[in-house]
């Protein structure tokens, strides 16, 4: 399927306490392009997205065993700085959650976190999130204003910006347009196109047609296990397994 | 589970049913008028066609609502895809059957002068691929499909045969050249209506078929 990727996870097993969440998960993501996670409820496709960038560590009672390589490197290894993790591979969330502040400090968060106090270096650098997150012209204007006083779709590109904002290798996706409404949901679909141009980008979706629409590769999950892997176009015309094909067509019951 | 979604599909089979039962028909009865030269019947067929293109568009309407409301994929997505050329290819034999109905209502002003017999054999060979293919389709049966493709080397054989023998006979100046013209016609619209049936055998192989493949069927 491929000769290079971005993240490699080998023999992933992810452990609730006695509740066995993902098993025996291999898989590799292709960088500069968007893969997409689909699978019901309790699947485990949100877990595994979060293991990608260490999300779960916070989780009690967690247990995690295998490899998730990043650029060949083991994410799990000790002495792995989560924060640094984290600033290469970023995350968006289901509901928009900017930071109760003006849109600039929004965006300038991250890299003043990281260091950063020039002000002209930081305005370049929010003026590039917010247009690398296809939102700048919509709010050049109001900067300064509160970023809650957006709209779902704007608040949730806004969500992007800040993520873009660290220079991110990697941008995970939990169904980032489940809370939107269609023409914002068209924006952000429009917006992965650009933004796997230069960052290699994960998706959780629930909508089979987004992930049709924007997934090059396309991962099915059923019960904590990876049952089928391959070109999205591929997955949704000639699906290989029984189970793929019963739930992509709706038969799942 | 997609209750909505199979009773429409169920509808769609049930319509591709009765537009090949229409085909089937119209074909058989061309042929029976052109060999018994009855012109009521054989105005009759040409009168019938618009019904199979009636048939024709309700079955593209019902695959656009499939499409529209169900968003498929898998095999649902190739089975309508399938049905939407499948229609394509059973509207043409329609027509084709037409044609000949039409011919034969010039022909049957005079007496055969060419040996129909060939013709005879030529109609029985393409009906045979038609109802198999139509077959092959209801009972999605790829195994089927894939003889009637094979079948298809066969008339296309005896059309040549036919022809040659048509060629003989204008060049001997018997005086029945344009009845002979004619037949050659009828002919190459048997041949042609072979080469529909095998057509959506193709369709019936692609809408079975699990295989990956990139292409569609030409």
């Amino acid at each position: 399927m491929m000769e290079t990727a971005k993240i490699k996870v080998k023999k992933l097993n992810l452990y609730y306490g006695d509740n066995h969440a993902l098993k025996d998960i291999d898989i590799k993501i292709r960088p500069k392009a968007v893969t997409a996670f689909i699978g019901p409820s309790g699947c485990g496709k949100s877990t595994f997205l979060k293991t990608l960038n260490r999300m779960n560590d916070l989780v009690e009672n967690v247990k995690i065993e295998g490899e998730v390589l990043l650029d060949e490197k083991d994410i799990y290894a000790p002495g792995v700085d989560t924060t640094i993790l984290r600033k290469k591979v970023g995350m968006v969330f289901q509901q928009p959650n900017p930071f109760p502040m003006s849109i600039y400090d929004n965006i300038a968060y991250g890299p003043r976190i990281h260091g950063i106090k020039d002000k002209r270096k930081l305005d370049e650098i929010v003026e590039e999130s917010l247009r690398g997150a296809a939102i700048f012209d919509e709010v050049k204007d109001r900067l300064k204003k509160n970023a809650l006083g957006l709209s779902g779709g704007q608040q949730q590109r806004i969500c992007i910006a800040r993520a873009l904002a660290v220079c991110p290798e990697v941008l995970l996706m939990d169904e980032p347009t489940s809370a939107l409404d269609p023409i914002s949901t068209s924006k952000i679909e429009d917006l992965m196109e650009d933004l796997k141009k230069k960052y290699t980008v994960v998706i959780v979706t629930h909508n089979m047609q987004q992930a049709v629409r924007v997934a090059d590769d396309t991962a099915f999950f059923l019960l904590g296990e990876l049952i089928e892997f391959r070109e999205t176009k591929l997955l949704f015309s000639y699906p290989q397994d029984k189970r793929t094909e019963d739930y992509i067509t709706g038969r799942f019951g | 589970m997609r209750i909505k979604f199979d009773e429409q599909l169920k509808n769609l089979n049930n319509e591709m049913i009765s537009m090949s039962a229409m085909i089937e028909k119209a074909i058989q009865e061309a042929i029976d008028a052109l060999l018994t030269q009855n012109i009521k019947k054989a105005k009759q067929i040409m009168k019938d066609d618009e019904l199979v293109d009636r048939e024709q568009k309700k079955i593209e309407s019902i695959c656009f609502q499939l499409l529209i409301q169900q968003q498929p994929v898998a095999r649902d997505l190739r089975i309508i895809t399938a049905a939407m050329k499948m229609v394509t290819d059973m509207e043409r034999i329609g027509d084709q059957a037409a044609d000949i109905a039409e011919l034969t209502v010039m022909l049957a002003k005079d007496p055969y002068m060419p040996k129909v017999e060939h013709i005879k054999k030529m109609s029985f060979e393409t009906i045979t691929m038609l109802i198999k293919a139509v077959e092959a389709y209801v009972e999605q049966d790829m195994e089927k499909a894939k003889e009637v493709i094979e079948h298809d080397d066969v008339v296309d054989e005896l059309f040549l045969q036919v022809k040659n023998e048509l060629i003989a006979l204008m060049k001997k100046s018997t005086g029945c050249e344009e009845q002979a013209a004619d037949m050659l016609m009828v002919n190459k619209y048997l041949e042609r209506i072979g080469d529909h049936a095998s057509n959506i055998a193709e369709w019936v192989i692609f809408s079975v078929d699990d295989h990956v493949r990139d292409e569609f069927p030409s």
